[in-house]
């Protein structure tokens, strides 16, 4: 039973399902990070109640991919995988997992951390946020992925 | 020709529709597509500075031709993770 290293899915993530499949048949590796995003209960002053996350699917598979090919091209001898969900998300439930898997603590979390950074700039998927009072599609950043300006931001917060 | 159109998110609701079909007449760009659908729509008009556009699910440009029976997106300033 193979478990994708990208997914865009409304079914509940599992972290260590990822975990196991980065982790598989590799021998080489001194660490493994992960990054869990979690829907939390308040934003920008308003009682957050849930949150609904819309995706345009396969490009985001594709931005996805994109990512983790860059930070192969960074950290070499570093692998990614990344799921993220998607529909209606309740308080407190995961939104994305991101696992890192390398020979060296350094280069996973950086990897882990400049994923996270990158899913926030260039991959097409969108927040509705609703809250006590009201509800509101929330808006970011402008996804542009041939932005060197935005993947030079996000590699230099991962290298922190 | 025509094209398909997917709107996502405020775009989507401002639209009242996530996908819809357009006829533009050749040779046409991305950014014919956006102009036909802002006539019709003026409300998202506010979008064009920052929103970004898709051909066939994969990022494109407004200049970016399009062709009979592709897919065109337009994408509001996304919020994941």
């Amino acid at each position: 039973m193979g478990v994708e290293l990208v997914a865009v899915t409304s079914e509940v993530l599992n972290l260590e399902a990822l975990t196991a499949e980065i982790s598989r048949g590799a021998s080489g590796d001194g660490a493994i990070t992960a990054f869990t995003g979690l829907v939390r209960d308040h934003n920008q002053g308003r009682r957050v109640t849930f949150l609904d996350y819309e995706a345009y699917e396969p490009l985001a598979v594709r931005a996805l991919n994109r990512i983790i090919e860059e930070a192969g091209t960074m950290w070499a001898d570093t692998r990614l995988g990344v799921h993220h969900r998607i529909g209606r998300l309740e308080i407190g439930e995961a939104s994305i997992i991101i696992v890192a898997a390398s020979p060296h603590r350094g280069h996973a979390f950086a990897a882990c951390r400049y994923a996270i950074e990158r899913v926030k700039q260039i991959v097409p998927i969108w927040k509705h946020e609703h809250f006590e009072g009201g509800e509101v599609w929330l808006e970011g950043a402008t996804a542009d992925p041939e932005d060197e300006h935005a993947k030079q931001a996000a590699y230099k917060i991962a290298c922190a | 020709m025509r094209v398909t159109v997917r709107l996502f998110a405020r775009l989507r609701d401002l639209a009242g529709a996530g996908e819809l079909t357009r006829d533009v007449s050749a040779p046409a760009t991305v950014q014919t597509v956006w102009d036909s659908l802002v006539s019709e729509m003026p409300s998202l008009a506010e979008y064009e500075r920052t929103m970004s556009v898709a051909v066939n699910a994969e990022y494109s440009r407004m200049a970016a031709s399009v062709n009979e029976g592709d897919e065109v997106a337009f994408l509001p300033p996304v919020s994941g993770g």
